[in-house]
């Protein structure tokens, strides 16, 4: 009989080449999908967005100057490790790397952020959406032919996510460094504070959020335990993690205009194209 | 003819809800072979739509309770027409089939020291429901799922065939119980995927097929709850106890029209919602009996302290049970003080802050928000009563479940009669469901290892074939059967409804001689049409013909409700009669019992004084005295007679 | 308040089939279901449909209304313009059977390749103590209907029917989270080690988190934040820990 729970084997798979929801078991409907809203609007301002702000980030690493105008560093420059980094005052420019180095000293640091969000849960989804079509949107079709989602190489190495939000950690750790430096003055003296401080501040504390919202930050701080009730402080951690984490999405873009914003900020200011507004 | 298919199993269980469940698997850890038959998908039971919780003194709330305590408050509930051997049974075992169910994964909500915890509920002395949140039959029915998935699991280890002990028919429909002369010998069914009929042979079979609430217009139940399996043991020659006894509860749904019915959880009432009529007043004040006076606030200052303080203050009014709590909500609507559509108000926005109704009350939030566009934290619900729960059911061995009068038919769950009395309290149905599906799968498979060495009772191939063409009649009907009376061929749905219709209006919450003799009437009317229910189309997923076939069962079982409510002419727990108000102590030691008049005869009598269903009077056992004892002599007297007490 | 509404219905079987055009009534506060049950009434007495609560909580009338999974019982017709027609179609990742039903035992196998709960041997029935806060987490998994949208809008097995075999869906993946999360489960001590069975077993990694199934979860459960994720990273702690996989690369040198 076959009203038991076992599916039953279909031999159709081989037979009939055609795939996923026009396979032969399935409802004869030729239309791919039925939706009438308009779903291709998301994916559509998602892909426009990611694309909007690769264009101007790989413009502004390359680029190589313009970037430091005391007391503010882009936060695509630092923390700024060649030879060929401009003198900081005192910032984040350490000669780790050497005076081999010639390209653009962002493009040893923007690695980091950028594999961190790479691989956060929430770009992948933007950009598997949004440039691979996989898929598009909910209930319409992939044009793909075949699929195997991260199991394999590349896509498998979306598992080193963790070992980014380290990294990601220290990064930020040293951009809230020249935050602080933001309250000096364009000679190293303390008790200034401009316009471009409060970029610096605004864009850091987006960064922060985004970062302690990452779903792997989520983990360590306390959803690996099996039980919260023995690990109190932890559990509150995660609980405020957590919450955090309900709005990655928000934070993810929110972190990602900002950061592009204190970078033209301090592009603007050192280019000359505008002074910073002094509050004190 | 067609072939039939035809298996062979060792207990079958009809009906995949909490009972059926609980029965297979108890059945499979006797190491016998059990099948399972579900009219649904598997999980998909009307057990999911339980909220509030499983009654079970474990006293991890209150360490006061204990199973004589919940006996107690049993008994009472049903105004003491219960089979007390059921109440004791169902009272002592509830806490090990709770706790069982957390070592198969269940997870209940907690106590601060990690225990189950545990909630008020109308007629229950002390916080005894273990649940979760309002979705407490859903942690139930996927516990014991899983619990029969693990099973198929061993089995699969075992015998490399997850279905070699354990099987699951889904979407299939019994319409007979077979038998060898006296005893059982399997079932007759028919799969609705594809119309193809089966046997499954087995010397036991288990019904734990639910109620019958689908024969009521205003209901809380689903499609399913077609009273099959209170039919089926009727027609294999088993009796029908209790029937005039049906539960309305006080809130379901009224508004809009197609969602009218659907259930309120009582735990809105047990966690400080209030019921108003359109005058603003909490009515229930007015309502409380005599037997409840000392039990119950008298000023809603004094209830309204109660939640927080139970010690030194008495509950209030709307926490009576449901059977009063329904009839005041009648009233105050026939009384022209109802709500717009024909309910009255219950309030929890003004009792709670929102984001404390939110957690507590998830689902009735989610659910007036999406189906009546209703904040319940802003605005009061529309509520009245709906048909819920049928007391009555098979007649059957408190101890083995064992079916009286036909060897090898047990039943367990709504479908068995006894263990609710004249009205059921909330939480005592899903114990119902563990304490005594358990018993049946033991029983049964006890009964059915005896014919382990052959000479089971045998299907005769003359009983398939009957069975067979009574299936097929629907489609038949069209064209006039030879022989049979004339007349145009009927669609079910419109029978469906007219019976319904019938059932609500005359043999509903208020009942009155004349109304109830007007439903048989017209029942008999509708025997007679629905021999012609005719469907178009094929067999496969047709509904039209799934619901010709259920109308005998409704029929039945609607013919058995209104017979006794008819007969007993008193107004006790789930009986109301508007003619009778007051419970008479003689009638408690009645239970009226339903048999099919002729078991071979399958005409449709349609003469309303004659019917299918023949009514007898029994006397009820006497409670034996230890549990008497437990019971204020004062208390009893109001239940029961004089020389009971002497005796 | 009524009016009539143009509704596509969904007809045939395995062999075929197509959209039909109806005309129907639709009266205040219905329900795309109520519809449905007008259709069968009137209309098409044998339009198949599955159906059992209709109050959202048995998950059985999943369909798919204007190309989107949800479900009839809980999809309100005043959600809808009254000039649109309507289109709802049988779920489209399953083989059809008849009208809007189809056959959903590919779930029911998949939900019997994931080892059951192991109950602590050392722990007798009411001995169990968890905190309110251990269970939390599961509660919300339990939440779970089993109406099987989220393994119909997946486009892992909606769009590839060759990953059935390979990948159990996020309902599925859910249930191992669950397990893996219970404070009491001794799969450990049995032996079973669910998290890599949520790796090789289950397809974890066929999952690339574009959170379909929390979309049109009718539950809300946030089934891709709270349980996919979360498994995805204790896969990590289990399988692609770089430490871990040196620590266990020198253990087997020394073992052989």
């Amino acid at each position: 009989m076959a009203t038991g729970t076992d599916p039953e084997v279909s031999a159709a798979a081989d037979d009939h080449p055609a795939r996923g929801v026009h396979h032969a078991s399935r409802a004869a409907i030729p239309a791919r999908h039925l939706r009438a809203d308009r779903w291709w609007l998301t994916p559509a301002a998602t892909a426009a967005g990611l694309l909007a702000f690769v264009a101007y980030s790989t413009w502004r690493a390359f680029a190589g100057d313009a970037y430091y105008a005391a007391p503010y560093v882009s936060p695509f420059y630092s923390p700024c490790l060649a030879a060929n980094c401009v003198d900081m005052n005192g910032g984040a420019d350490w000669e780790l790397v050497g005076s081999w180095w010639r390209l653009s000293p962002a493009l040893l640091i923007l690695i980091f952020p950028l594999g961190f969000r790479l691989t956060c849960y929430y770009y992948r989804k933007a950009y598997y959406r949004g440039f691979w079509a996989s898929p598009p949107a909910c209930a319409v079709p992939e044009p793909h032919a075949t699929y195997t989602g991260e199991t394999r190489f590349p896509l498998i190495l979306q598992n080193v996510h963790r070992y980014f939000f380290y990294f990601a950690v220290i990064v930020a750790g040293i951009l809230t460094y020249d935050a602080v430096l933001g309250f000096r003055d364009a000679d190293g003296a303390w008790g200034h504070m401009g316009l471009g401080t409060l970029v610096l501040l605004a864009n850091i504390a987006l960064i922060w959020a985004y970062t302690l919202s990452c779903h792997s930050c989520r983990h360590i701080v306390g959803g690996r335990l099996r039980n919260f009730s023995k690990h109190p402080v932890r559990y509150r951690m995660w609980g405020w993690v957590s919450a955090l984490n309900a709005r990655h999405m928000q934070l993810a873009w929110a972190s990602l205009v900002s950061v592009a914003v204190a970078d033209l900020y301090v592009y603007l200011v050192a280019s000359g194209a505008f002074d910073d507004p002094r509050f004190f | 003819m067609t072939r039939v298919d035809r298996q062979s199993w060792d207990v079958v269980v009809v009906g995949a809800g909490g009972a059926g469940l609980r029965a297979a698997i108890e059945a499979r850890e006797q190491g016998l072979r059990c099948a399972v038959i579900c009219k649904s998908l598997f999980g998909k039971a009307h057990t999911v739509m339980a909220e509030g919780g499983i009654a079970a003194s474990m006293g991890n709330v209150n360490h006061n309770d204990n199973w004589q305590v919940h006996f107690r408050d049993t008994m009472r509930g049903g105004k003491f027409l219960n089979n007390w051997r059921m109440a004791e049974l169902h009272a002592q075992e509830a806490p090990d089939r709770v706790w069982e169910l957390e070592t198969w994964g269940a997870v209940f909500d907690r106590t601060p020291d990690g225990r189950i915890s545990q909630r008020n509920f109308g007629g229950h002395e002390y916080p005894r429901l273990a649940h979760v949140g309002d979705r407490t039959g859903l942690e139930l029915i996927r516990t014991l799922q899983q619990k029969i998935v693990s099973l198929q699991q061993e089995d699969e280890r075992e015998y490399g065939d997850y279905e070699a002990r354990l099987k699951v028919f889904q979407e299939c429909t019994v319409t007979r119980v077979l038998k060898d002369n006296r005893r059982v010998s399997g079932v007759f069914g028919y799969e609705r995927e594809s119309g193809r009929f089966f046997v499954i042979e087995a010397p036991a079979v288990v019904l734990a097929t639910g109620g019958i609430g689908k024969s009521f217009k205003v209901t809380s139940n689903s499609w399913e709850y077609t009273g099959d399996g209170h039919a089926l043991a009727l027609l294999a020659g088993a009796r029908l106890m209790n029937m005039e006894f049906v539960q309305f509860h006080p809130t379901g749904m009224v508004w809009p029209p197609s969602v009218k019915g659907i259930l309120v959880t009582e735990s809105v009432r047990g966690d400080g919602g209030v019921l108003r009529n359109s005058e603003g007043r909490r009515f229930m004040f007015d309502y409380v009996p005599d037997v409840f006076k000392e039990k119950y606030a008298e000023s809603e200052a004094e209830g309204d302290r109660w939640y927080t303080d139970p010690d030194h203050n008495r509950r209030p009014p709307e926490l009576l049970p449901r059977d009063e709590v329904a009839r005041a909500i009648n009233a105050e609507v026939k009384a022209g003080r109802g709500s717009p559509h024909g309910g009255v108000f219950l309030d929890v926005s003004t009792r709670m802050p929102a984001e404390m109704i939110k957690r507590k009350l998830p689902s009735m939030h989610h659910q007036f928000k999406e189906l009546a566009d209703v904040d319940i934290t802003a605005e009061p619900m529309e509520v009245g009563p709906t048909c819920h729960y049928v007391m009555g059911g098979i007649e059957v061995d408190p101890d083995t479940a064992a079916a009286s009068g036909v060897p090898g038919l047990f039943a367990a769950g709504e479908v068995a009669g006894g263990m609710h009395g004249s009205n059921r309290l909330g939480g005592n149905s899903l114990s119902d469901l563990l304490v005594f599906g358990r018993r049946a799968g033991l029983h049964a498979a006890r009964y059915a290892a005896g014919f382990a060495t052959g000479a089971a009772p045998a299907v005769a191939d003359a009983d398939v074939e009957l069975a067979e063409a009574e299936a097929l009649r629907p489609f038949g009907a069209e064209g006039g059967v030879p022989g049979e009376e004339e007349g145009a061929p009927e669609n079910p749905y419109t029978l469906h409804q007219e019976l319904q219709q019938a059932m609500g209006d005359l043999v509903g919450i208020i009942r009155r001689a004349p109304e109830m003799e007007e439903a048989l009437h017209r029942l008999a009317g509708l025997r007679a049409r629905a021999r012609r229910a005719g469907v178009e189309g094929h067999r496969q997923f047709n509904p039209g013909w799934h619901l010709a076939l259920d109308l005998r069962n409704m029929l039945l079982v609607s013919e058995c409700v209104a017979r006794a409510a008819l007969e007993r002419t008193e107004s006790r727990g789930g009986h109301t009669r508007d003619d009778h108000p007051g419970m008479d102590r003689r009638w408690r030691r009645v239970n009226l019992v339903c048999r099919l008049a002729d078991e071979s005869a399958q005409q449709a009598v349609t003469d309303s004084a004659l019917g299918l269903v023949r009514l007898e009077r029994c006397e009820t056992p006497p409670i034996r005295p230890d549990l008497m004892a437990l019971f204020e002599k004062e208390e009893l007297t109001k239940y029961l007679t004089d020389e009971e007490l002497t005796s | 308040m009524s009016y009539q509404a143009r509704f596509k219905v969904w007809r045939g079987d395995a062999d075929g089939g197509g959209l039909a055009d109806f005309e129907v009534a639709v009266n205040e506060g219905e329900v795309v279901l109520d519809i449905i049950h007008r259709l069968q009434a009137t209309a098409a007495p044998d339009l198949a449909v599955r159906w059992n609560c209709k109050a959202g909580k048995c998950g059985s009338c999943s369909a798919e209304i204007n190309g989107r999974p949800r479900l009839m019982c809980m999809t309100r017709m005043s959600v809808f313009d009254p000039a649109e027609t309507i289109t709802v179609t049988p779920m489209r990742a399953f083989p059809v059977v008849r009208d809007l039903v189809t056959d959903v035992s590919y779930n029911y196998a998949k939900a019997r390749e994931v080892p059951a709960f192991v109950p602590p041997a050392e722990l007798g029935p009411g001995q169990y103590r968890m905190q309110q806060e251990d269970v939390g987490r599961i509660q919300e998994f339990r939440k779970c209907i089993e109406c099987f949208l989220c393994q119909d809008t997946c486009h892992v097995v909606r769009d590839h029917e060759e990953n059935k075999g390979a990948f159990a869906g996020p309902r599925f993946l859910m249930r191992v989270a669950e397990l893996d999360m219970h404070p009491l489960d001794a799969a450990d001590e049995a032996g079973v080690d669910r998290r890599r069975g949520a790796r090789e077993d289950h397809g974890l990694g066929y999952c690339n988190i574009t959170k379909c199934c929390s979309e049109v979860c009718p539950e809300h459960i946030k089934i891709t934040d709270n349980a996919l994720i979360p498994l995805k990273e204790r896969v990590v702690d289990r399988s692609y820990d770089p430490l871990v996989w040196l620590g266990n690369k020198i253990r087997r040198r020394q073992g052989t």
